[in-house]
Protein backbone atom coordinates (compact mmCIF):
# COMPACT_ATOMS: atom_id res chain seq x y z
CA UNK A 1 0.00 0.00 0.00
CA UNK A 2 1.48 3.71 -0.83
CA UNK A 3 2.15 5.76 2.12
CA UNK A 4 0.32 8.99 2.00
CA UNK A 5 2.68 10.95 4.29
CA UNK A 6 6.59 10.57 3.38
CA UNK A 7 9.61 12.67 3.79
CA UNK A 8 11.96 13.42 0.61
CA UNK A 9 14.72 11.48 2.70
CA UNK A 10 12.12 8.71 2.81
CA UNK A 11 11.53 8.39 -0.86
CA UNK A 12 14.86 9.25 -1.87
CA UNK A 13 15.99 6.00 0.33
CA UNK A 14 13.24 3.92 -1.26
CA UNK A 15 15.17 4.86 -4.78
CA UNK A 16 18.24 4.32 -3.70
CA UNK A 17 17.00 0.28 -2.53
CA UNK A 18 16.01 0.05 -6.27
CA UNK A 19 19.30 0.72 -7.47
CA UNK A 20 20.55 -3.04 -5.60
CA UNK A 21 17.74 -4.88 -6.45
CA UNK A 22 18.92 -6.70 -9.98
CA UNK A 23 22.37 -7.13 -8.19
CA UNK A 24 22.84 -10.68 -6.95
CA UNK A 25 25.02 -11.71 -4.63
CA UNK A 26 27.52 -8.63 -3.95
CA UNK A 27 28.56 -6.53 -1.60
CA UNK A 28 26.17 -2.99 -1.30
CA UNK A 29 28.30 -0.31 -0.11
CA UNK A 30 26.25 3.00 1.19
CA UNK A 31 28.60 5.55 2.01
CA UNK A 32 25.98 8.62 4.06
CA UNK A 33 22.81 7.67 6.18
CA UNK A 34 20.68 7.70 2.52
CA UNK A 35 22.51 5.53 0.78
CA UNK A 36 23.13 3.17 3.44
CA UNK A 37 19.22 2.79 4.32
CA UNK A 38 18.38 2.11 0.72
CA UNK A 39 20.78 -0.76 0.63
CA UNK A 40 19.90 -2.18 4.32
CA UNK A 41 16.20 -2.04 2.23
CA UNK A 42 17.07 -4.09 -1.03
CA UNK A 43 18.29 -6.40 1.50
CA UNK A 44 15.71 -7.05 3.84
CA UNK A 45 13.27 -6.92 0.68
CA UNK A 46 14.22 -7.37 -2.83
CA UNK A 47 17.18 -8.50 -2.60
CA UNK A 48 18.15 -11.10 0.38
CA UNK A 49 21.31 -12.17 -1.48
CA UNK A 50 22.97 -8.74 -0.65
CA UNK A 51 25.94 -8.45 1.39
CA UNK A 52 26.66 -5.87 3.62
CA UNK A 53 29.31 -4.79 6.29
CA UNK A 54 29.23 -3.04 9.50
CA UNK A 55 30.77 -0.19 8.29
CA UNK A 56 34.14 -1.12 10.46
CA UNK A 57 35.37 -4.94 10.32
CA UNK A 58 32.32 -7.83 9.75
CA UNK A 59 30.44 -8.36 7.09
CA UNK A 60 27.13 -9.23 8.56
CA UNK A 61 23.87 -11.59 7.15
CA UNK A 62 21.60 -8.74 8.23
CA UNK A 63 21.84 -4.79 8.24
CA UNK A 64 22.80 -3.36 11.74
CA UNK A 65 20.64 -0.65 12.59
CA UNK A 66 22.14 2.83 12.31
CA UNK A 67 23.67 4.76 15.36
CA UNK A 68 23.81 3.54 19.21
CA UNK A 69 22.27 0.58 19.42
CA UNK A 70 21.31 -1.07 23.03
CA UNK A 71 24.03 -2.86 24.65
CA UNK A 72 22.26 -6.27 24.44
CA UNK A 73 22.47 -5.76 20.70
CA UNK A 74 24.74 -9.01 19.16
CA UNK A 75 25.71 -7.98 15.06
CA UNK A 76 25.06 -10.83 13.10
CA UNK A 77 28.84 -11.37 12.20
CA UNK A 78 29.03 -13.69 9.04
CA UNK A 79 32.91 -13.33 8.41
CA UNK A 80 35.76 -10.83 9.17
CA UNK A 81 36.19 -7.81 6.52
CA UNK A 82 38.38 -5.37 7.51
CA UNK A 83 39.59 -2.72 5.18
CA UNK A 84 42.19 -4.84 3.15
CA UNK A 85 39.95 -7.43 2.43
CA UNK A 86 37.75 -4.48 1.02
CA UNK A 87 39.91 -4.27 -2.10
CA UNK A 88 40.00 -7.64 -2.23
CA UNK A 89 36.02 -7.91 -2.56
CA UNK A 90 36.53 -4.40 -4.52
CA UNK A 91 38.66 -5.96 -7.44
CA UNK A 92 36.76 -9.55 -7.65
CA UNK A 93 33.94 -6.94 -8.88
CA UNK A 94 31.32 -7.68 -6.48
CA UNK A 95 30.43 -4.78 -5.13
CA UNK A 96 27.59 -2.04 -5.94
CA UNK A 97 28.95 1.44 -3.86
CA UNK A 98 26.57 4.32 -3.93
CA UNK A 99 28.56 7.22 -2.46
CA UNK A 100 27.49 11.55 -2.44
CA UNK A 101 30.28 13.20 -4.52
CA UNK A 102 30.74 17.09 -4.79
CA UNK A 103 30.97 16.83 -8.63
CA UNK A 104 29.61 15.33 -11.34
CA UNK A 105 30.36 15.82 -14.92
CA UNK A 106 28.83 15.02 -17.82
CA UNK A 107 31.11 11.97 -18.45
CA UNK A 108 29.72 10.63 -15.16
CA UNK A 109 32.88 11.44 -13.64
CA UNK A 110 32.91 12.79 -10.14
CA UNK A 111 35.37 14.19 -7.46
CA UNK A 112 35.22 14.34 -3.75
CA UNK A 113 39.32 15.25 -4.01
CA UNK A 114 39.49 19.26 -3.81
CA UNK A 115 38.01 22.12 -5.47
CA UNK A 116 39.33 24.47 -7.53
CA UNK A 117 41.97 25.00 -10.87
CA UNK A 118 45.10 24.85 -9.01
CA UNK A 119 46.27 21.36 -8.35
CA UNK A 120 49.13 22.35 -6.05
CA UNK A 121 46.97 25.09 -4.49
CA UNK A 122 43.36 24.28 -4.40
CA UNK A 123 40.75 26.48 -3.49
CA UNK A 124 38.96 23.59 -1.18
CA UNK A 125 40.95 20.60 -0.12
CA UNK A 126 38.29 18.27 0.54
CA UNK A 127 38.97 14.50 1.67
CA UNK A 128 41.42 13.11 -1.47
CA UNK A 129 39.96 11.04 -3.87
CA UNK A 130 39.98 8.05 -1.38
CA UNK A 131 38.54 4.46 -3.21
CA UNK A 132 36.95 5.79 -6.12
CA UNK A 133 39.29 5.77 -8.69
CA UNK A 134 39.66 1.67 -8.02
CA UNK A 135 35.80 1.51 -7.28
CA UNK A 136 35.26 3.05 -10.47
CA UNK A 137 36.61 0.80 -12.69
CA UNK A 138 35.86 -2.69 -10.76
CA UNK A 139 32.40 -2.40 -10.13
CA UNK A 140 28.99 -0.86 -9.95
CA UNK A 141 28.92 2.90 -9.00
CA UNK A 142 25.54 5.15 -8.49
CA UNK A 143 25.55 8.73 -6.58
CA UNK A 144 23.40 10.31 -4.87
CA UNK A 145 23.48 14.06 -4.47
CA UNK A 146 21.42 15.64 -1.49
CA UNK A 147 21.57 19.29 -3.12
CA UNK A 148 20.74 18.75 -7.21
CA UNK A 149 22.32 22.04 -8.83
CA UNK A 150 24.70 22.84 -11.02
CA UNK A 151 27.32 23.43 -8.79
CA UNK A 152 27.13 19.74 -8.36
CA UNK A 153 26.73 18.74 -11.69
CA UNK A 154 29.34 21.13 -13.42
CA UNK A 155 28.89 22.79 -16.96
CA UNK A 156 32.71 21.53 -17.35
CA UNK A 157 35.18 18.37 -16.60
CA UNK A 158 35.21 18.11 -12.15
CA UNK A 159 37.89 19.71 -11.00
CA UNK A 160 39.57 16.38 -9.92
CA UNK A 161 38.72 13.73 -12.01
CA UNK A 162 38.66 10.89 -8.80
CA UNK A 163 36.47 8.05 -10.75
CA UNK A 164 36.65 7.07 -14.59
CA UNK A 165 33.46 7.53 -16.72
CA UNK A 166 32.44 7.78 -20.09
CA UNK A 167 35.08 10.29 -21.48
CA UNK A 168 36.73 9.31 -24.93
CA UNK A 169 39.74 11.32 -24.31
CA UNK A 170 40.81 9.81 -20.98
CA UNK A 171 39.27 5.83 -21.79
CA UNK A 172 42.62 3.91 -21.27
CA UNK A 173 43.80 1.92 -23.59
CA UNK A 174 41.82 -1.87 -24.37
CA UNK A 175 39.29 -0.19 -22.72
CA UNK A 176 35.43 0.66 -23.94
CA UNK A 177 32.41 2.13 -22.24
CA UNK A 178 30.72 -1.47 -21.77
CA UNK A 179 33.87 -1.58 -19.17
CA UNK A 180 32.19 1.18 -17.40
CA UNK A 181 29.25 0.85 -14.87
CA UNK A 182 27.51 3.97 -13.36
CA UNK A 183 23.91 3.14 -12.27
CA UNK A 184 21.65 5.42 -10.76
CA UNK A 185 21.38 9.11 -9.85
CA UNK A 186 19.40 10.19 -6.77
CA UNK A 187 18.66 13.63 -5.94
CA UNK A 188 16.55 15.56 -4.23
CA UNK A 189 14.17 16.55 -7.23
CA UNK A 190 14.85 13.57 -9.51
CA UNK A 191 16.42 10.73 -10.45
CA UNK A 192 18.43 9.84 -13.39
CA UNK A 193 21.16 7.18 -14.99
CA UNK A 194 23.63 7.29 -17.64
CA UNK A 195 21.41 5.57 -20.37
CA UNK A 196 21.47 8.18 -22.60
CA UNK A 197 22.93 8.23 -26.33
CA UNK A 198 26.66 7.62 -26.12
CA UNK A 199 26.58 7.13 -22.22
CA UNK A 200 25.02 10.91 -21.46
CA UNK A 201 22.76 11.57 -18.53
CA UNK A 202 19.30 10.55 -18.86
CA UNK A 203 16.11 11.50 -16.60
CA UNK A 204 14.30 8.92 -15.40
CA UNK A 205 11.27 10.40 -13.14
CA UNK A 206 10.84 13.52 -11.01
CA UNK A 207 9.88 13.33 -7.56
CA UNK A 208 6.39 15.09 -6.77
CA UNK A 209 5.54 18.25 -7.06
CA UNK A 210 9.11 18.96 -9.61
CA UNK A 211 8.92 20.07 -13.02
CA UNK A 212 11.48 18.62 -15.70
CA UNK A 213 11.89 22.48 -16.35
CA UNK A 214 13.44 22.72 -12.86
CA UNK A 215 16.01 19.68 -13.50
CA UNK A 216 17.15 21.00 -16.67
CA UNK A 217 17.37 24.66 -15.01
CA UNK A 218 19.86 22.84 -11.96
CA UNK A 219 21.86 20.47 -14.58
CA UNK A 220 25.23 22.40 -15.70
CA UNK A 221 25.32 20.23 -18.36
CA UNK A 222 22.61 18.71 -21.57
CA UNK A 223 20.42 16.20 -19.89
CA UNK A 224 18.44 13.50 -22.17
CA UNK A 225 14.80 13.82 -21.40
CA UNK A 226 12.26 11.50 -22.67
CA UNK A 227 8.27 12.28 -23.57
CA UNK A 228 6.40 11.77 -20.56
CA UNK A 229 8.70 11.33 -17.92
CA UNK A 230 7.19 9.73 -14.97
CA UNK A 231 6.70 10.59 -11.27
CA UNK A 232 9.34 9.02 -8.87
CA UNK A 233 7.06 5.44 -6.68
CA UNK A 234 5.89 6.66 -3.38
CA UNK A 235 6.94 4.29 -0.67
CA UNK A 236 4.71 2.20 0.43
CA UNK A 237 3.93 1.88 3.92
CA UNK A 238 5.99 -1.28 4.59
CA UNK A 239 8.82 -0.07 3.44
CA UNK A 240 8.50 3.05 5.74
CA UNK A 241 8.33 1.00 8.59
CA UNK A 242 11.27 -1.53 8.23
CA UNK A 243 13.26 2.46 7.40
CA UNK A 244 12.35 2.92 10.76
CA UNK A 245 13.61 -0.26 12.33
CA UNK A 246 16.78 -0.09 10.44
CA UNK A 247 17.29 3.87 11.69
CA UNK A 248 15.60 4.07 15.27
CA UNK A 249 17.34 7.37 15.50
CA UNK A 250 15.50 8.97 12.84
CA UNK A 251 19.21 10.22 11.15
CA UNK A 252 17.04 10.45 8.36
CA UNK A 253 15.04 13.64 9.40
CA UNK A 254 18.62 15.20 9.56
CA UNK A 255 19.89 14.20 5.93
CA UNK A 256 18.51 16.84 4.19
CA UNK A 257 17.90 20.61 5.11
CA UNK A 258 14.39 21.34 7.11
CA UNK A 259 13.42 17.19 6.51
CA UNK A 260 11.52 18.58 3.65
CA UNK A 261 8.42 16.32 2.74
CA UNK A 262 8.32 14.43 -0.12
CA UNK A 263 5.53 15.76 -1.88
CA UNK A 264 6.53 18.91 -2.56
CA UNK A 265 3.65 21.50 -1.66
CA UNK A 266 1.89 23.59 -4.50
CA UNK A 267 2.98 27.16 -4.08
CA UNK A 268 0.17 29.91 -3.19
CA UNK B 1 66.29 -9.92 22.96
CA UNK B 2 65.04 -6.80 24.36
CA UNK B 3 63.34 -4.19 22.26
CA UNK B 4 62.28 -1.79 24.64
CA UNK B 5 63.12 1.54 24.32
CA UNK B 6 61.77 5.24 25.10
CA UNK B 7 59.67 7.98 22.72
CA UNK B 8 62.88 10.11 22.78
CA UNK B 9 65.14 6.96 21.57
CA UNK B 10 63.03 5.95 19.01
CA UNK B 11 62.38 9.34 17.46
CA UNK B 12 66.07 10.12 17.03
CA UNK B 13 66.95 7.51 15.33
CA UNK B 14 64.48 9.06 12.30
CA UNK B 15 66.52 11.53 10.00
CA UNK B 16 65.79 14.59 8.04
CA UNK B 17 64.10 14.00 4.74
CA UNK B 18 62.82 10.20 5.65
CA UNK B 19 60.11 8.54 4.60
CA UNK B 20 57.81 7.74 6.86
CA UNK B 21 54.91 5.46 7.59
CA UNK B 22 52.02 5.68 10.16
CA UNK B 23 49.61 3.00 10.96
CA UNK B 24 46.03 3.21 11.59
CA UNK B 25 43.14 4.39 9.88
CA UNK B 26 42.18 8.49 9.92
CA UNK B 27 41.24 8.93 13.64
CA UNK B 28 41.85 4.78 14.70
CA UNK B 29 44.48 3.80 15.65
CA UNK B 30 47.43 6.59 15.29
CA UNK B 31 50.46 6.09 16.82
CA UNK B 32 49.74 9.67 18.49
CA UNK B 33 52.40 9.28 21.45
CA UNK B 34 55.42 9.39 18.28
CA UNK B 35 53.47 11.85 16.42
CA UNK B 36 53.97 14.20 19.68
CA UNK B 37 57.33 13.71 20.07
CA UNK B 38 58.12 14.35 16.37
CA UNK B 39 56.37 17.58 16.70
CA UNK B 40 58.69 18.54 19.88
CA UNK B 41 61.65 17.07 17.98
CA UNK B 42 63.85 19.30 14.88
CA UNK B 43 62.93 16.22 12.42
CA UNK B 44 62.00 18.12 8.98
CA UNK B 45 61.82 17.50 5.22
CA UNK B 46 59.44 14.47 5.86
CA UNK B 47 57.65 12.46 3.25
CA UNK B 48 54.53 11.34 5.15
CA UNK B 49 53.11 7.69 3.89
CA UNK B 50 49.54 7.45 5.27
CA UNK B 51 45.63 6.80 5.65
CA UNK B 52 45.50 10.20 7.19
CA UNK B 53 43.89 11.28 10.20
CA UNK B 54 45.26 13.85 12.89
CA UNK B 55 48.83 12.50 12.39
CA UNK B 56 49.01 14.66 9.18
CA UNK B 57 47.83 17.80 10.31
CA UNK B 58 49.96 17.84 12.74
CA UNK B 59 52.61 17.10 11.16
CA UNK B 60 51.92 19.30 8.16
CA UNK B 61 50.82 22.28 11.29
CA UNK B 62 53.80 21.97 12.67
CA UNK B 63 56.08 21.98 10.11
CA UNK B 64 57.36 18.55 9.18
CA UNK B 65 56.50 17.54 5.96
CA UNK B 66 57.60 18.19 2.97
CA UNK B 67 55.14 15.32 0.65
CA UNK B 68 52.47 13.49 1.57
CA UNK B 69 51.05 10.03 0.21
CA UNK B 70 48.00 9.88 0.58
CA UNK B 71 44.59 8.74 -0.71
CA UNK B 72 42.17 10.88 2.16
CA UNK B 73 43.14 12.70 5.21
CA UNK B 74 39.80 12.87 7.63
CA UNK B 75 38.70 12.67 10.92
CA UNK B 76 35.39 10.69 9.47
CA UNK B 77 32.89 12.60 12.02
CA UNK B 78 34.51 15.89 10.77
CA UNK B 79 34.99 14.96 7.10
CA UNK B 80 38.37 17.69 6.32
CA UNK B 81 40.79 17.33 8.69
CA UNK B 82 41.68 21.25 9.16
CA UNK B 83 45.50 21.32 9.18
CA UNK B 84 45.75 19.18 6.35
CA UNK B 85 43.40 21.66 4.30
CA UNK B 86 45.35 24.42 5.92
CA UNK B 87 48.73 22.68 4.04
CA UNK B 88 47.14 21.89 1.13
CA UNK B 89 45.26 25.69 0.65
CA UNK B 90 48.28 27.53 1.67
CA UNK B 91 50.32 24.93 -1.38
CA UNK B 92 53.13 24.53 1.38
CA UNK B 93 53.71 20.39 0.96
CA UNK B 94 53.68 18.75 -2.16
CA UNK B 95 51.47 15.39 -2.36
CA UNK B 96 51.18 12.02 -4.32
CA UNK B 97 47.26 11.75 -4.08
CA UNK B 98 46.27 7.96 -5.14
CA UNK B 99 43.67 5.36 -4.47
CA UNK B 100 43.47 3.96 -1.19
CA UNK B 101 43.92 1.01 -2.87
CA UNK B 102 47.11 1.80 -5.03
CA UNK B 103 48.40 2.52 -1.58
CA UNK B 104 48.24 -1.43 -0.09
CA UNK B 105 49.79 -2.07 -3.31
CA UNK B 106 52.58 0.30 -2.52
CA UNK B 107 53.23 -0.97 0.28
CA UNK B 108 52.95 -4.87 -0.60
CA UNK B 109 55.11 -4.03 -3.39
CA UNK B 110 57.86 -2.90 -1.30
CA UNK B 111 57.68 -6.02 1.47
CA UNK B 112 57.70 -8.76 -1.62
CA UNK B 113 60.72 -6.53 -3.26
CA UNK B 114 58.59 -5.87 -6.36
CA UNK B 115 59.67 -2.25 -8.44
CA UNK B 116 55.74 -2.47 -8.76
CA UNK B 117 52.41 -4.10 -9.17
CA UNK B 118 50.29 -3.67 -11.97
CA UNK B 119 46.83 -2.67 -11.85
CA UNK B 120 43.64 -1.06 -13.50
CA UNK B 121 43.08 1.36 -10.98
CA UNK B 122 43.60 5.06 -11.45
CA UNK B 123 43.44 4.59 -15.23
CA UNK B 124 41.38 7.30 -16.78
CA UNK B 125 41.59 9.68 -13.68
CA UNK B 126 43.42 12.54 -12.32
CA UNK B 127 45.57 10.06 -10.13
CA UNK B 128 47.59 9.03 -13.27
CA UNK B 129 47.56 13.34 -14.92
CA UNK B 130 48.36 14.73 -11.90
CA UNK B 131 51.40 12.18 -10.40
CA UNK B 132 53.38 12.21 -13.87
CA UNK B 133 56.23 10.21 -11.94
CA UNK B 134 53.40 7.21 -12.08
CA UNK B 135 53.74 5.11 -15.32
CA UNK B 136 50.99 3.66 -17.51
CA UNK B 137 52.56 0.58 -19.17
CA UNK B 138 51.89 -2.37 -21.97
CA UNK B 139 51.53 -5.71 -20.75
CA UNK B 140 53.11 -8.29 -22.06
CA UNK B 141 50.14 -10.88 -21.28
CA UNK B 142 47.04 -8.61 -22.60
CA UNK B 143 46.73 -5.60 -24.80
CA UNK B 144 45.45 -3.30 -22.23
CA UNK B 145 47.59 -0.62 -20.46
CA UNK B 146 48.48 -0.87 -16.76
CA UNK B 147 49.22 1.25 -13.85
CA UNK B 148 52.43 0.13 -12.22
CA UNK B 149 51.91 1.08 -8.88
CA UNK B 150 56.04 1.59 -7.42
CA UNK B 151 56.59 0.18 -4.56
CA UNK B 152 56.59 2.54 -1.58
CA UNK B 153 59.52 1.58 0.55
CA UNK B 154 59.58 3.17 4.19
CA UNK B 155 62.78 4.25 6.09
CA UNK B 156 60.74 3.74 9.12
CA UNK B 157 57.09 3.00 9.78
CA UNK B 158 55.36 3.93 13.07
CA UNK B 159 52.55 1.90 14.15
CA UNK B 160 50.28 1.41 17.86
CA UNK B 161 48.66 -1.22 19.21
CA UNK B 162 47.02 -2.82 21.79
CA UNK B 163 49.32 -5.43 22.87
CA UNK B 164 53.70 -6.35 22.65
CA UNK B 165 55.86 -7.86 24.62
CA UNK B 166 59.53 -6.35 24.81
CA UNK B 167 60.63 -9.04 22.01
CA UNK B 168 58.38 -7.34 19.59
CA UNK B 169 55.40 -9.76 19.32
CA UNK B 170 52.49 -7.32 18.42
CA UNK B 171 48.85 -7.76 18.99
CA UNK B 172 46.14 -5.93 17.55
CA UNK B 173 42.93 -7.17 19.02
CA UNK B 174 40.68 -4.05 17.47
CA UNK B 175 38.43 -5.59 14.95
CA UNK B 176 40.43 -4.13 12.28
CA UNK B 177 44.64 -4.32 12.20
CA UNK B 178 44.28 -1.95 8.79
CA UNK B 179 47.13 -2.02 7.05
CA UNK B 180 49.57 -2.01 9.64
CA UNK B 181 50.98 -5.30 8.46
CA UNK B 182 51.53 -3.75 5.19
CA UNK B 183 53.71 -1.02 6.47
CA UNK B 184 55.68 -2.91 9.05
CA UNK B 185 56.53 -5.15 5.85
CA UNK B 186 57.57 -1.66 3.54
CA UNK B 187 59.67 -0.28 6.58
CA UNK B 188 63.82 -0.76 6.51
CA UNK B 189 62.60 0.03 10.56
CA UNK B 190 59.16 -0.38 12.45
CA UNK B 191 58.88 1.29 15.86
CA UNK B 192 55.77 0.31 17.61
CA UNK B 193 54.07 1.94 20.86
CA UNK B 194 51.91 -0.32 22.41
CA UNK B 195 49.26 0.25 25.58
CA UNK B 196 49.72 -2.68 27.15
CA UNK B 197 53.39 -4.80 27.95
CA UNK B 198 52.70 -8.08 28.04
CA UNK B 199 55.16 -11.13 28.98
CA UNK B 200 55.09 -13.63 26.10
CA UNK B 201 52.44 -16.18 27.69
CA UNK B 202 50.33 -13.81 26.57
CA UNK B 203 50.19 -15.06 23.25
CA UNK B 204 50.15 -18.83 23.57
CA UNK B 205 46.42 -18.95 23.12
CA UNK B 206 45.25 -19.81 19.43
CA UNK B 207 42.34 -17.05 19.66
CA UNK B 208 45.36 -14.93 20.73
CA UNK B 209 48.17 -15.48 18.14
CA UNK B 210 45.82 -15.19 15.42
CA UNK B 211 45.71 -11.29 16.18
CA UNK B 212 49.70 -11.31 15.75
CA UNK B 213 49.67 -9.85 11.98
CA UNK B 214 53.59 -10.01 11.50
CA UNK B 215 56.73 -11.91 13.33
CA UNK B 216 58.63 -10.03 15.78
CA UNK B 217 62.20 -10.20 13.69
CA UNK B 218 59.87 -6.80 11.30
CA UNK B 219 60.02 -5.16 15.11
CA UNK B 220 63.16 -2.44 15.41
CA UNK B 221 61.22 -1.23 18.54
CA UNK B 222 58.91 -1.29 21.09
CA UNK B 223 57.89 1.74 23.21
CA UNK B 224 55.18 0.89 26.04
CA UNK B 225 52.76 4.54 26.08
CA UNK B 226 49.35 3.44 27.33
CA UNK B 227 46.86 5.87 25.97
CA UNK B 228 49.64 6.70 23.08
CA UNK B 229 46.90 6.60 20.36
CA UNK B 230 44.86 9.37 22.02
CA UNK B 231 43.06 11.18 20.70
CA UNK B 232 42.54 8.32 18.04
CA UNK B 233 41.29 5.40 19.03
CA UNK B 234 42.39 1.90 20.61
CA UNK B 235 40.21 -0.92 20.73
CA UNK B 236 39.32 -2.26 22.52
CA UNK B 237 40.87 0.36 25.38
CA UNK B 238 39.34 3.79 23.81
CA UNK B 239 37.19 4.99 21.71
CA UNK B 240 37.90 7.99 19.53
CA UNK B 241 37.75 11.42 21.80
CA UNK B 242 35.59 13.23 19.50
CA UNK B 243 35.04 16.01 22.21
CA UNK B 244 39.14 16.24 21.63
CA UNK B 245 39.01 16.30 18.04
CA UNK B 246 36.25 19.03 18.00
CA UNK B 247 38.54 20.91 20.18
CA UNK B 248 41.22 20.13 17.83
CA UNK B 249 39.25 21.27 14.68
CA UNK B 250 38.12 24.51 16.36
CA UNK B 251 41.83 25.29 17.47
CA UNK B 252 42.71 25.63 13.47
CA UNK B 253 40.40 28.47 13.46
CA UNK B 254 41.05 30.34 16.49
CA UNK B 255 44.58 29.88 17.90
CA UNK B 256 46.01 28.19 15.29
CA UNK B 257 48.02 25.01 15.73
CA UNK B 258 50.94 27.28 17.85
CA UNK B 259 48.17 27.56 20.75
CA UNK B 260 47.45 23.84 20.06
CA UNK B 261 50.48 23.14 20.85
CA UNK B 262 51.33 25.60 23.86
CA UNK B 263 48.51 23.57 25.57
CA UNK B 264 49.06 19.82 24.82
CA UNK B 265 52.08 19.23 23.20
CA UNK B 266 55.37 21.55 23.75
CA UNK B 267 57.29 20.49 26.72
CA UNK B 268 55.09 17.89 28.23
CA UNK B 269 55.42 14.24 29.49
CA UNK B 270 52.93 11.88 28.02
CA UNK B 271 51.62 11.56 31.67
CA UNK B 272 51.38 15.50 31.72
CA UNK B 273 49.31 15.46 28.42
CA UNK B 274 46.89 12.71 29.68
CA UNK B 275 46.39 14.87 33.04
CA UNK B 276 44.45 17.54 30.83
CA UNK B 277 42.02 14.48 30.20
CA UNK B 278 41.81 13.04 33.71
CA UNK B 279 44.79 10.40 33.19
CA UNK B 280 44.60 7.43 31.58
CA UNK B 281 41.91 6.18 33.81
CA UNK B 282 39.52 8.78 32.33
CA UNK B 283 40.86 8.15 28.46
CA UNK B 284 40.19 4.73 28.72
CA UNK B 285 36.49 5.08 29.65
CA UNK B 286 35.47 6.83 25.97
CA UNK B 287 33.71 4.38 24.19
CA UNK B 288 33.80 3.09 21.34
CA UNK B 289 32.04 4.37 18.29
CA UNK B 290 28.74 2.65 16.80
CA UNK B 291 28.37 2.63 13.25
Amino acid sequence: MTATSYSLAELMICVAATAFENDGEVLATGIGVIPRLGASLAMSTTNPDLMMTDSEAYLLSEPNPIGTRSEDFVQHNETWMGFSRIFDNVWSRKRHAMIGPTQIDRFGQSNISALGSDYSQPKIQMLGVRGLPGNSISHANSFFVPNHSTRVFVAGECDVVCSIGFNPERMPKGYNNDDIDIRLVITDICVMDWQGPNHSLRLVSVHPGVTVAEVIEKTGFEIHIQENTPTTSAPTAEQLALIATFDPHNLRAKQLKDNPPGVRPVAS
Amino acid sequence: MNKLQTASQIVAQLQDGMTIGIGGWGPRRKPMALIREIIRSDLKDLTIVSYGGADVGMLCAAGKVKKVIFAFVSLDFIPLEPYFRKAREQGQIEVTEIDEGMLLLGLRAAAWGCPFIPTQVGLGTDVITNNPDLKVIDSPYDDKEWVAMPALKLDAALVHVDRADERGVCRIAAPDHHMDDWFVRAANKAYVTCDELVTSDHFHAPEVSRQVFWERSLTTAVCHIPGGAHPSSCAPFYGIDNSHFLAYNKSAKDGGFTAYCEQFIDGKTEQEYQALFGGIDALRQIPQTSY
